[in-house]
């Protein structure tokens, strides 16, 4: 058996072996008038609009999880900050740090997955760069994309709209990608009952944004979980937050998953959905349109806000009808979880 | 289930009412802390009814003297710390593991069984097991022991903190904390000693003893039955966890526990010194003894400045009782290890409880 052709540090080096993994591994997936190019930096031409604008990195562990890959978390995850700013997403960067050793074959997955979870998205990947570091210096692969979109006509959201008697709604399951990565990496055996929700959300966040009006802040609930997303939502508007525990999807195996390794739903990440303060009138609409979108079938309306009593915080309603504080997760739970 | 919920709820009304006075129950299971508040269930029961976390987190209840020898193992280099990641963050009287992992030597591990893999995968290093919990961890480390010995493994040690949940019971019965009313007995540790393990404190100290499992409903019928006895003026031992839990418990287990260790007086947080309350591992084990191997001891360490855990794992006090909760000590700055372990009370305050 030949030793499978691996990453060398030369090929971050300008050279040759550059040029080579450009041409043959990278252009090829993602071909577009801007990229191929290959100038310095692309020219884009961006309908009329205000522009949102937005960058993330990716660092998960394990690369290749169920349900997908550090190739497509990094797509989808820029997606979705534009997405629940209100935008369409159009245009990407994808830079990749690459750790000398890993193996090419690797590496092409990981690109593949990337150009997927781009044309699934309907955005182009319009720039680029490679930088190889030295064994150790990275975890196999590294990868930042920054994001570029045009915010739809008449959505304004902030957390200044927020009122008492709107209503907060999750788009699906929570707890899927958090869980999942945790129990992969602890090598659990349910484990392969679990997989990430790693989804780009801009599709049914635009027919929400175009059909419903009404909708206040949303957010991608990732790292910190719900439990992160509400209590930055207390934050942000001195308002407080009643939420059901019985209204709360969460799938059986990934609550099955949490209890055994002591963690709580509710501050495990997603990858693939949202939260969004509704006006009441509007909210059972916003529900409807989010069940009708392939991403939104397990949408629920969870709670409500409601005025603050001395402090304002976020407040659940157990499944057996007691009362208990969910506080702002303390986030040393889930080191690189995306 | 809410019908039974209401039900149990109507009882403990009741009965509160026709005792007249202040009724103080207490968990000895870190687990049914967290389940108690993640549930909410405090928030149903009525002022009179009080429910006080007793010594039930094998973190907390874990001495200082013990922490420190196990950082005084952690500095060696000839060493590695194979340990449950809830002991990580725990502040020795200097620095915690976290801080002395970034040497390369503190591995966190999930099962026994892993910390003896490391031993076979680092033949050049002494694996030290940091060895914790009640009856429910231990017939783990007693499998791992026997395994080592069979296959004649010379790197890994065990730094027994094992404890029993019975004379810490008895310990804070004879004098420590006299508020007590009854108990709400750990349904995995009865897992194992089996419920009949309580009869005796019924018997001896008339207190209520009453097992449950970590279901809120099945916590919040604990409570009432416990409520129910305290009202008709009596103390028995009841079991609402009949499906798992058995009058004598899980014997192999108690038999592979009296195969590897004896109970000797050992150090708890807070309760100080009990007579049979810690397992050190038997004569015929000893060569995988960490504190003999390496010269450590565990012994009433010196706890962290203001910091009240003590008074906390005996009931005395509430952790808002504590000047530094909330302030000082958080989970990210956590100063007392019931800050730091997930079962920890001051941490199951924090997280669910606190109104601020
Ligand atoms: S709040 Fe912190 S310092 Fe106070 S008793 Fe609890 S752990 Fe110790």
């Amino acid at each position: 058996m030949t030793d499978p052709e691996r990453i060398l540090l030369a090929h971050g080096g300008g050279g040759q072996l550059m040029s080579r993994l450009i041409h043959e591994h990278i252009l090829p997936r993602f071909h577009n008038e801007t990229l191929s190019e290959l100038t310095d930096a692309a020219s884009l031409t961006l309908p009329a609009g205000e522009i949102c604008f937005t960058t993330d990195s990716y660092v998960v562990k394990p690369l290749f999880f169920r349900g997908g890959d550090i190739g497509k978390l990094a797509v989808c995850g820029t997606v979705n900050d534009l997405a629940v700013s209100g935008a369409k997403p159009l245009f990407l960067s994808l830079a990749l740090i690459v750790e000398e050793g890993l193996e090419l074959a690797v590496l092409d997955r990981i690109l593949q997955s990337v150009s997927d979870a781009a044309a699934a998205n309907g955005v182009s990947i319009v720039t680029g760069d490679t930088k190889t570091v030295e064994r150790g210096s990275a975890d196999g692969i590294f990868i930042n994309t920054a994001g570029i979109g045009v915010r739809l006509p008449n959505v304004q959201l902030g957390l200044g709209r927020v009122q008492a008697g709107d209503k907060v709604l999750v788009s699906g399951t929570l707890g899927d990608h958090g869980m999942t990565i945790v129990s992969q990496r602890e090598g659990i055996r349910f484990e392969s009952q679990l997989e990430s929700d790693c989804a780009g959300l801009a599709g049914l966040t635009c027919r929400l944004f175009e059909s419903v009006p009404g909708i206040r802040f949303m957010r991608d609930p990732t790292r910190g979980g719900l439990a992160a997303t509400l209590n930055e939502i207390v934050e942000g508007s001195r308002l407080s937050v009643e939420i059901l525990e019985r209204e709360i999807p969460i799938r059986p195996e990934v609550q099955a998953a949490a209890d055994m390794l002591g963690f709580d739903v509710l501050n495990a990440a997603n990858e693939g959905k949202f939260v969004a303060v509704v006006s009441a009138e509007t909210a059972d609409e916003c529900l409807r349109v989010c069940r009708s979108h392939e991403l939104g079938g397990h949408a629920r309306l969870v709670g409500e806000i409601v005025p603050t009593r001395d402090v304002p915080l976020v407040e659940m309603r157990t499944k057996i009808g007691g009362r208990r504080i969910v506080q702002m997760p303390y986030g040393r739970e889930l080191p690189r979880i995306c | 289930m809410l019908d039974r919920i209401d039900r149990a709820r109507k009882t403990i009304e009741e009965a509160c009412e026709s005792i007249g006075r202040q009724i103080t129950v207490m968990e000895v299971c870190g687990t049914h802390t967290v389940s108690i508040f993640r549930s909410g269930i405090r928030s149903l029961l009525p002022e009179r009814l009080k429910l006080l976390s007793g010594p039930g987190c094998p973190v907390c209840v874990t001495d200082q003297g013990y922490i420190d020898a196990v950082m005084q193992l952690a500095d060696r280099d000839d060493c590695l710390i194979a340990t449950y990641g809830d002991m990580i963050r725990v502040p020795g009287s200097d620095g915690s593991l976290e801080t002395r992992a970034v040497r390369g030597n503190v591995r966190v591990v999930l099962s026994s069984e892993d910390a003896l893999q490391l031993a076979c995968e680092n033949p050049d290093k002494a694996v030290v097991f940091i060895a914790v919990g009640f009856e429910t961890t231990t017939p783990a480390t007693a499998v791992v022991v026997k395994e080592a010995a069979a296959q004649g493994i010379q790197n890994f040690f065990v730094l027994s903190g094992h404890k029993l949940v019975l004379p810490a019971m008895r310990a804070l019965l004879g004098g420590m904390n006299d508020r007590i009313d009854a108990f709400l007995c750990p349904g995995h540790v009865s897992v194992i000693i089996g419920s009949g393990a309580f009869a005796e404190i019924v018997a001896n100290y008339g207190r209520p003893c009453v097992v449950a499992g970590f279901e809120p409903v099945q916590i919040v019928e604990a409570l009432a039955e416990i409520c129910r006895q305290l009202a008709a003026g009596k103390a028995e031992l009841k079991s609402l966890y009949g499906a798992v839990v058995t009058e004598k418990g899980n014997l192999a287990a108690q038999r592979i526990i009296e195969e590897c260790f004896d109970p000797v007086d050992g150090y708890w947080r807070g309760l100080g010194k009990i007579a049979k309350s810690t397992l050190a591992l038997k004569e015929q084990y000893r060569r995988f003894d960490a504190f003999q191997r390496f010269g450590v001891e565990d012994g009433p360490g010196r706890e962290n400045p203001g910091c009240r855990c003590g008074e906390v794992l005996c009931g005395l006090i509430e952790p808002i009782e504590c000047p530094l909760f909330a302030s000082r000590c958080t989970p990210q700055t956590p100063i007392g290890p019931c800050m730091v372990s997930s079962e920890g009370t001051c941490s199951a305050w924090f997280k669910y409880g606190r109104r601020r």
